[in-house]
C-alpha cells in the first residue's frame, strides 16, 4: 500500500514540486531584475558571462593550497554524484521508464562502485570540514546540514538498494529521493542551477570592464 | 526601531536585485573566499570571511524572499533585521573590507561578494552606521569639494609651484580642450610631483588639456561610504564641468576608487551616459606611447615590482597598460607571485585609510604585502594610486623596511625625452 504510494503518487508529486519549485525560484530571481549599466563597456558582457560560467570550474591558484581539501573533496563528491545520478543503470532505466522514454549507455558496474566511493568520501570530507573548520562552522546554517544529510541518506540507501533484491530498500531509497526533490527548490541545493546565474552575472559585469573573472 | 534605521533597511531592500538574489541563492557557505581576503589570512579570524560580512543583507533576503525565512518569521523562529545587527556588522563592513574584490575572483559559484558589501554600505550609511572618519570625509567633499578639505586655492598654490619648477603654463578652464584632468586631494597635498609629471608629459606629447576650477577632485567619498546621493553629487560636479568645457575625455588620475567612481559607477549614479569618455591616466600614457607621441629614454636597472591598485586593475580592467609602461623604462621588472587581477590589496582601499578606527587592523593586514616583498626580494615598488602609495609607505615604515614606493607616471616623466612631439 505505502509502497504503491511511494512508487506512484508521491513520485509524481515530488517531481512536479521539484520542477515547479525550481522554475519558480529561477523566475523569481530573474524577475528581481538588474538595472541597465550605462557606463561604456570596454569588453563583452556576453563573453565575460560565458567565460566565468566555465572558468570557475577551475580554482584560482591562490586558494588551491589553502583550500586543497575542500577542492578535492568537492570534485570527488560532485563528479561522483553526477555519474551515479545519470549513468547508473538503475537510474537510466527509471528515468527512461518514468520521464524521458529514452535511455543511454550506463557506466560499467566497477565505475559505478568507484564513483560511489569517491562521492561518499567527498561528501563526508566536506561535511567534516564544515563542522570542524572555524570558518565554515561560523557560516553554516541548518539548511547546509539538512542538504548534506539528505544527499548522504539518498546515496546510502541507493547503494543498499543496488542489488534490487529487496523491494523495501528500493522504496526507502525512492522515498528519500522524493523528499530530496521536494526539499530541493526551497534550499541551497538550488545552487545546482543558480550557479550558472551567479557566475554569469559576475562574469558579465567583469567582462564589460575587460577583466577575465 | 528608529526611523533612520528603517530608512537604512529600505535602502538595503532596494539593493536586492536579480544579481544579489542569485548570489545568495548560490552560496553554499564553503568559506573559500576567506583565503582570498587579507583581513582573514593575516588574522585567522573567521569573522573576516568575506561572505560573513554580508550576513545582514542575507538575513533580510532570507526573511523576505525565501520560504523558510517567511515561515520562520511568521512562527517567531527567525527575528527580522535589527539595529543591533547593523551595530554588530558595522566594523566588518567598513573596517575589514577594502572593496578590493579579491574574494569575488575565487568564489566557486561566482558570487561578486565585494559588490554585495559595497551595496550593504548603502543601507548602513543611510541608517547612520558608518565610521566617523568616512562621514566627515564625505561631508568635507560635499561642502568644501574635497575629502581632505582641499580648495581650488590650494590647487592654484600647488600649480604655481609646478609652473615655476617646469616653466610650463598649466591650462585652467580651457574651453574645448581635448582632455580634462582630475587629481586626488592626496596628489595635490602629498604628491604634487604627479601634477608636474603630467604637465611635462602632456607638453611633450602636445596634448590639449585643462584643469577645471569647478571640478578638480577625482575622489568620491560617497562611493566609499556607500551614500548614493553623495556619490551622484560628486560625480555630477565633474560631469557638469567636463560638459560645460566641451572636453572629449576626462582623465582619471593615479587613484583607485576615483576610477571606479567616474568610469564605471558614475553614469549609473547620474542616470545617463556622459557626453565625454573617461580614460585612466595609465591608459592614456600607454596610448600616447604607442602612437609615438611620448618618447622615453634610458632604462632603470634597479629591480622593480608593481603593486596593482585593486580598483584600477582588478575592478577597473586597466591590466596591461601599467605593465607595458613599466617594461619600457625598467630593465628588471619582476612581478609578485600574486599580481594583476589577483594582486593583494595595500589594506587601505575602500575608505579604510580614512577610518581611524581601522588603523590597527590595517597595519596588521599589511603583513601580506610585506611577505610578498620579502619573497620577491625587490626594494622598489611602483604603483599608480596615491592612496596605495601612502598606505604602503606607512606599512613599510611600520616594519622599518627599506623599500621605496614610486609613482608610475612620475617614473615615466623621469625617462621622458623632452621636447614636443608633433601631433
Amino acid at each position: 500500500m505505502i509502497g504503491e504510494f511511494i512508487d506512484g503518487p508521491l513520485w509524481y508529486f515530488s517531481l512536479t514540486a521539484f520542477v515547479i519549485g525550481v522554475v519558480w525560484r529561477i523566475v523569481s530571481i530573474v524577475r528581481a531584475g538588474v538595472r541597465p549599466d550605462l557606463s561604456i563597456a570596454r569588453g563583452s558582457a556576453g563573453r565575460g558571462a560565458m567565460r566565468a560560467i566555465f572558468s570557475r570550474f577551475v580554482p584560482e591558484r591562490t586558494v588551491t593550497t589553502s583550500s586543497r581539501l575542500q577542492l578535492i573533496a568537492g570534485y570527488m563528491f560532485h563528479v561522483g554524484l553526477l555519474i551515479l545520478l545519470f549513468f547508473a543503470q538503475p537510474h537510466i532505466d527509471f528515468i527512461a521508464e518514468r520521464i524521458t522514454g529514452l535511455s543511454w549507455p550506463a557506466v560499467p558496474h566497477w565505475v559505478f562502485i568507484v564513483a560511489a566511493e569517491f562521492s561518499f568520501a567527498g561528501l563526508i570530507l566536506l561535511w567534516l570540514h564544515r563542522v570542524l573548520n572555524p570558518v565554515t562552522r561560523l557560516l553554516s546554517d541548518m539548511d547546509d546540514h539538512i542538504g548534506s544529510i539528505l544527499v548522504f541518506l539518498v546515496m546510502l540507501t541507493g547503494c543498499l538498494a543496488l542489488a534490487q533484491s529487496h523491494e523495501a530498500l528500493r522504496l526507502i531509497h525512492l522515498f528519500l529521493a522524493e523528499v530530496f526533490l521536494i526539499y530541493f527548490p526551497f534550499s541551497k541545493l538550488m545552487h545546482a542551477f543558480t550557479f550558472v546565474m551567479s557566475r554569469g552575472y559576475t562574469g558579465a559585469t567583469m567582462g564589460r570592464k575587460g577583466v577575465n573573472a | 526601531m528608529s526611523e533612520q534605521f528603517e530608512q537604512g533597511v529600505a535602502v538595503l531592500r532596494d539593493q536586492i536585485d536579480a544579481r544579489i538574489s542569485s548570489y545568495l541563492s548560490s552560496c553554499v557557505h564553503c568559506g573559500i573566499c576567506a583565503e582570498a581576503c587579507l583581513f582573514y589570512t593575516e588574522t585567522n579570524d573567521p569573522r573576516y570571511t568575506p561572505i560573513h560580512k554580508v550576513e545582514p543583507l542575507k538575513k533580510l533576503w532570507q526573511v523576505e524572499n525565501t520560504f523558510w525565512g517567511k515561515l520562520g518569521k511568521s512562527l517567531g523562529l527567525i527575528k527580522p533585521l535589527t539595529e543591533s545587527d547593523f551595530a554588530d556588522w558595522e566594523q566588518l563592513v567598513y573596517d575589514s573590507c577594502t572593496l578590493c574584490g579579491r574574494c569575488s575572483m575565487v568564489c566557486p559559484v561566482g558570487n561578486d561578494i565585494t559588490y554585495m558589501i559595497r551595496k550593504i554600505r548603502e543601507g548602513f550609511s543611510v541608517a547612520g552606521y558608518a565610521p566617523d572618519g568616512m562621514k566627515e570625509a564625505t561631508k568635507r567633499a560635499l561642502t568644501i569639494g574635497s575629502p581632505m578639505g582641499v580648495t581650488f586655492k590650494t590647487v592654484q598654490a600647488a600649480l604655481a609651484h609646478v609652473e615655476k619648477d617646469t616653466g610650463l603654463k598649466i591650462p585652467i578652464d580651457q574651453q574645448n580642450a581635448e582632455y580634462m584632468t582630475l587629481f586626488s586631494s592626496m596628489e595635490i597635498v602629498n604628491f604634487p610631483e604627479y601634477i608636474e609629471s603630467i604637465a611635462k608629459i602632456f607638453d611633450a606629447a602636445g596634448v590639449s588639456w585643462t584643469i577645471s576650477s569647478q571640478a578638480f577632485e577625482a575622489t568620491n567619498s560617497g562611493i566609499q561610504i556607500g551614500n548614493k546621493e553623495a556619490a551622484a553629487e560628486l560625480v555630477g560636479r565633474v560631469v557638469k564641468a567636463a560638459e560645460s568645457l566641451g572636453v572629449k575625455y576626462v582623465v582619471s588620475p593615479e587613484c583607485g576608487h576615483a576610477y571606479t567612481a567616474i568610469r564605471w559607477e558614475g553614469p549609473n549614479l547620474i542616470g545617463r551616459p556622459y557626453d565625454f569618455e573617461v580614460v585612466h591616466i595609465l591608459e592614456l600614457l600607454d596610448k600616447l606611447k604607442a602612437e609615438g607621441r611620448i618618447k622615453l629614454e634610458g632604462k632603470d636597472d634597479t629591480p622593480m615590482t608593481l603593486h596593482d591598485p585593486c580598483q584600477i586593475v582588478r575592478r577597473g580592467g586597466v591590466v596591461d597598460p601599467p605593465r607595458n609602461l613599466l617594461h619600457s623604462v625598467a630593465d628588471h621588472f619582476t612581478e609578485m607571485t600574486d599580481h594583476g587581477v589577483m594582486n593583494w590589496c595595500c589594506g587601505g582601499g575602500g575608505g579604510v585609510s580614512a577610518n581611524e578606527r581601522a588603523e590597527e587592523l590595517r597595519i596588521k593586514s599589511f603583513d601580506r604585502k610585506k611577505h610578498q616583498l620579502e619573497e620577491l626580494g625587490v626594494n622598489t615598488m611602483v604603483t599608480a594610486c596615491a592612496n596605495c602609495r601612502i598606505i604602503l609607505e606607512e606599512g613599510l615604515e611600520h616594519h622599518e623596511m627599506d623599500t621605496e614606493v614610486i609613482s608610475l607616471t612620475e617614473l615615466l616623466a623621469e625617462h621622458l625625452v623632452s621636447g614636443k612631439t608633433p601631433n
